[in-house]
This record gives C-alpha cells, structure tokens and sequence, in this order.
C-alpha cells in the first residue's frame, strides 16, 4: 500500500517501547508531514547518537565522552556510590537532584529465569571500584522486587569487609500515596520500617 | 475458555511496557502461564511466593492466554525484603519448581507441599531448612523420580541406612555401603525420620536431592539447576557458621 521506505520506517517504529503498529503509522505520518520541522532533525540527532553515545567505561552511563559527564565531574562526591539497575534508574535518581554521588550501572538483576549470573552483571568490576576508589557509602538502589533484593544482598555480600557502609533505599508509602490504594505487602513493608515523628 | 483456582506465584517475566508473562503453581492444574495487564499496579502481587486467585481465560486452551490475579495475603516475598536467608529460600523454591515441573500438569501434592512451606518461613531457618529438603525430595517423587529410602537396596534391612545410591536413588545400609563410602550420597537421618535435622544433614540433603534434580531431572530439560538454589545453599551455610 505505501512505499517500502514508509513501510520500513513503520516497522522500526513500531519495535520501539510504548508503540504499536497503528501508533506508529501515525508516528510515521505525522514524520512525513512535518518533514523538515521534525523527521530530518530527527534523523541528524539519531544518526549522531549512534555515531557518538557509547557506555561509559567507569560507571555503565550513556555519554558522548568517556568517562561520562558524571564520572568526570569533580563537585561530585567521589566516595558515595549509588547502584542502580539500568540507565533509566540513574535519570530518575538523577531527575531528583537529591544525590550528589556517583553511580554504578549494573545493567540487569540476578534472575533465575532469564539465567543472568554475578559474572553477567561484571559484580567482579563494581567490588573493585569500591576498593579501588577509596568509596565509604555505597546505596544500593535496585527495584524492590525478589530479583532487586536478592541482587542487592549479593552486592552487600561481596562488598563485606570493603570498609564502605552499604545502604539501600528505603521501601514503603509513597509521597502522595492513599493508604486505602496501597496493597497490603507494601503497607506491612512501611508499617516494619516506621520511626520516630 | 475460563477458570478459576488458587495458585502460587513462580516466577513474573515482564512483557512489553505494562504487562507481564506470569507462571503460577495452581492448585488444580499444575504450572499454568498467563499474561496479565497493568504490572505495576498488581504490585507485590506477582512476585515470587505470593498465594493468589487467578482467573484464566483464552479462546482456545492451547493459547497463553490471560490471567486477572487478587491476592489472598501479602506476598511473603515483600515482607522478606531485608531478610537475605528467608528471600533466597523464596526464590529457589519458586525458580526450581519454575524450572523443573512441565505446564499444564496437574500437581496438587506439589502444590500444597508449596503452601506448607511458604507457610513456615515465620519458623527459624532450623525448621525450614530441613522441610526444604523434604520438599525437593517430594518434588522428585512428583515428577517420578521418588527416591527409595525405605529399605536397603542391597541387604533389604531396614535400620541402619546411612546412604543412597547415586544411580538409583535407593537407601543402602552402613556396612552395605560402606566399601563403596567414596561414591555414595550420605542419607542425612532427619529424611527417615530420626532426629529434626543440623545443618551438616541440611547441606547433606541438599547434596543428595541436587544431585538427582541435576541428573535426572535437569539434564533432560538441557538446562542448569537454577543458580538460586546454589546461592540458597552458600547463604545457610554461612548462615549457620559461627562468626570468628
């Protein structure tokens, strides 16, 4: 019915997260339309992250230099160390402004199913850049689901006797959250985990 | 097509941006899969462990199909969090049965033996681990791989029996085993129903069933005991060693 380019286009959009076919015919259309206010631009920047962005080699961030922005900045604190599951976890926490440490992007979690192992996650590489790196807090920030929690207790073992404190974020009601919404896990989990008002 | 039936939460695989492919242990038909919407609003409710109400319905039986899940109490997994020996137990539980039962077929026993030790984890390590043991060896019984540790395969007696046969999974005697002590599994005593079970017997047990689900259960599957389990094992031994 269309072009093969179109065609194409189409179905590369449609592998992306949150698209479907029909959303990315609209996608692809509403390219066409707009094709040198948005599709060129958008071609240039894609192209140009493809031939730029690469992980970093210190932390597992994405970045047009290596070491990333973050590892080479030196306001940041260098002996704090945040551990997250993917590069989305890091642009969230880092959305927050709330943590002014560095990261350490573990790219997955230990999971059964999918048979991702220690060495899959490169653990080997993180206990050494703790070691290495003089780190005194290393914040564990992993889902809190069985595979994040087991991952995160692995970490904390392999970390004993590093000299760092290891933490984890706490689990709970969330800022906004109506007790009444809440499942019953989580509100048992912040119940165990109350404190002093 | 549509029913019904409690299950237990094995393992949730996410599938696309809000769903997710879960597998349940139900009580009436065995490990069953399902997709369901809406992952992160069901919450704890598809982790690992979680006794559930699930409602299946697909056009035709052979499809995957979708499930509407509602818990029937906290998953046990998210009261667990902080709590390494108790979470590791819940994800070998869960990714060994995942792993090891095929779909669709039913295994009530296997179900309730589940529920029962799901249902201890309140209990010291002391007495879940060696239910454990007695849970894989009721595992291998469901998929036909019982092991025979009633009598001696050589003599036929009855007491003393000290190890199982790596090849047959049957109890042998001390004196009947002993000459060939090297090659044979030690038969922990709390499995014939002496004494509740130390942790040397609890690894021993552990040693005896891995050993049949690796060989008779795994190795057809061509896939590994899962590394949950192994990392279960490393945790409650050192669990129980005392610090020096």
């Amino acid at each position: 019915m269309s072009a093969p380019e179109i065609d194409r286009m189409m179905q590369l959009l449609a592998r992306l997260p949150g698209l479907g076919p029909r959303s990315a015919r609209r996608a692809a259309l509403h390219l066409m339309k707009r094709r040198d206010a948005l599709l060129r631009p958008l071609a240039e920047a894609l192209g140009e992250a493809a031939e730029k962005v690469a992980t970093c080699s210190v932390c597992g961030n994405l970045d047009a230099q290596d070491p990333c922005a973050i590892c080479r900045d030196p306001k940041r604190e260098a002996t704090s160390l945040c551990v997250v599951e993917d590069v989305g976890d890091l642009w969230a926490l880092e959305r927050t402004g709330a943590f002014a440490g560095k990261y350490h992007v573990l790219g997955g979690t230990l999971s059964a199913m999918d048979g991702v192992t220690p060495e899959d996650l490169g653990l080997d590489r993180l206990a050494d850049r703790v070691r290495r790196d003089g780190i005194t807090e290393v914040i564990i920030a992993l889902n809190a689901t069985v595979e994040g929690q087991t991952t995160a207790h692995f970490i904390a073992d392999q970390l004993t006797g590093s000299g760092a404190r290891i933490t984890r974020l706490a689990h709970g009601v969330p800022v906004g959250g109506d007790l009444d919404y809440l499942d019953d896990g989580t509100l048992t989990a912040a119940l165990r985990a109350r404190r002093d008002v | 097509m549509e029913w019904t039936d409690d299950g237990i939460v094995l393992a949730t695989r996410p599938y696309g941006e809000g769903k997710a492919v879960v597998s349940l242990l139900t009580q009436n038909g065995g490990r069953h899969s399902g997709l369901i919407h809406g992952r992160s609003r069901l919450g704890g409710a598809v982790e690992p462990g979680t006794l559930v109400r699930a409602t299946w319905r697909a056009r035709l039986s052979e499809q995957l199909g979708t499930f509407a899940l509602e818990a029937l109490a906290p998953s046990p997994a998210v009261l667990l969090l902080d709590d390494a020996l108790r979470l590791g137990l819940i994800a070998s539980l869960c990714a060994v049965t995942d792993a090891a039962l095929p779909e669709r077929e039913p295994h009530k026993p296997l179900f309730d033996a589940t529920q029962a030790m799901l249902a201890v984890l309140d209990a010291p390590p002391e007495v879940w681990a060696p239910a454990y043991v007695r849970w894989e060896v009721g595992l291998l019984g469901e998929l036909g791989f019982g092991l025979d540790l009633d009598r001696c395969a050589a003599t036929g007696v009855n007491d003393g029996l000290a190890y199982v046969s790596p090849r047959t999974g049957r109890a042998v005697s001390a004196s009947a085993g002993e000459p060939y002590r090297e090659r044979m599994l030690v038969l922990p005593p709390f499995l014939i129903g002496q004494g509740l079970g130390s942790l040397a017997e609890v690894l021993d047990g552990l040693t005896l069933t891995g050993h049949f689900l690796e060989r008779v259960v795994f190795h057809a599957l061509h896939k590994p005991v899962p590394a949950a389990r192994e990392r279960l094992i490393t945790r409650l031994a050192a669990a129980f060693t005392p610090a020096a």
